[in-house]
């Protein structure tokens, strides 16, 4: 098995606020991160495909694949955009890093024919990350 | 949506601490030999970098897994109240017999944060300099 990471960055804005909490409960849950007019980061994306090489091409997929298909699923939905307004798939749910990345892992998932998703690695800034893998999969 | 997954959240921390590769069970020039420069006698330093990486249900409350000023809180007062601006030889108890390596820091910070109630530890990653990293994610030292 040959482990494939690809790094794309994007840049977008979020706030955290739950409406079914009182606007204390918010604050204090969230802190800055509830400020009304919300406030943005340079996210990078680490996208890990599991697989064998084709004994044709000697590839996993074809990086250019993986390339158009982080372009069309993730870029151009969540770049430069405001996360809980413009992306429907995270309607109803806080922008957490977590939750990000587990709506990323959903959109990948069914994309990705040649090899298998093995990971998402999402950065909100250099010493923030969250992780998804399939259970028992471990996180390599 | 996301039926199966696991998620983790990582986050960084840093410490500067000086260090002296020394082993009581070795002869001088063994030491010399084994640890080279590590072994000058006054110790030298680093800025290490400690990435915690922890996993558990993300709250649909909060959309969290734990709430990060508290896995801050609890990193701070476990291991960086401990380790900053410290000689590690001489002001954390389990390097007065251990060598500090950073093999050892690495599981001994694991041993400090294993015990976190809000999340499962998964696993340390140490960083002594940008080309030395070191992970451990469980057994008893």
């Amino acid at each position: 098995m040959v482990y494939l990471t690809r790094r794309i960055e994007f840049s977008a804005s979020h706030l955290y606020h739950n409406p079914a909490l009182a606007a204390e409960e918010n604050k204090r849950i969230f802190g800055k991160c509830n400020n009304p007019h919300g406030h943005g980061h340079n996210y990078t994306l680490e996208v890990t495909v599991a697989g064998e090489p084709d004994p044709v091409t000697g590839m996993v997929l074809d990086l250019k694949e993986l390339k158009e298909i982080l372009e069309r699923e993730i870029t151009q939905r969540m770049d430069h955009r405001f996360l809980n307004y413009e992306v429907a798939e995270l309607q109803g749910q806080i922008p957490t890093c977590e939750n990000i990345a587990r709506v990323i892992w959903s959109l990948l998932e069914p994309k990705i024919t040649q090899g298998r998703l093995h990971k998402v690695r999402l950065y909100e800034t250099p010493d923030l990350f969250a992780e998804c893998y399939r259970n028992g999969a471990g996180a390599r | 949506m996301s039926e199966g997954l696991k998620v983790e959240l990582g986050r960084r921390y840093r410490f500067a601490a000086s260090h002296r590769l020394h082993s009581a069970k070795l002869s001088e020039e063994e030491n010399w030999r084994v640890y080279g420069k590590c072994n000058n006698r006054y110790g030298h330093g680093h800025n290490y970098v400690v990435e915690v990486s922890v996993s558990g249900t993300v709250d649909p409350t909060t959309g969290m897994i734990v709430n990060l000023a508290d896995l801050d809180g609890f990193v701070e007062r476990e291991v960086i109240e401990a380790f900053d601006h410290k000689s590690l030889n001489e002001d954390v108890e389990a390097f007065r017999e251990r060598v500090p390596t950073t093999e050892y820091v690495c599981m001994e910070i694991y041993q400090r944060l294993k015990h976190f109630p809000l999340a499962k530890l998964e696993r340390v990653r140490v960083e002594e300099t940008s080309n030395n990293a070191f992970e451990y994610a469980g057994e008893e030292i």
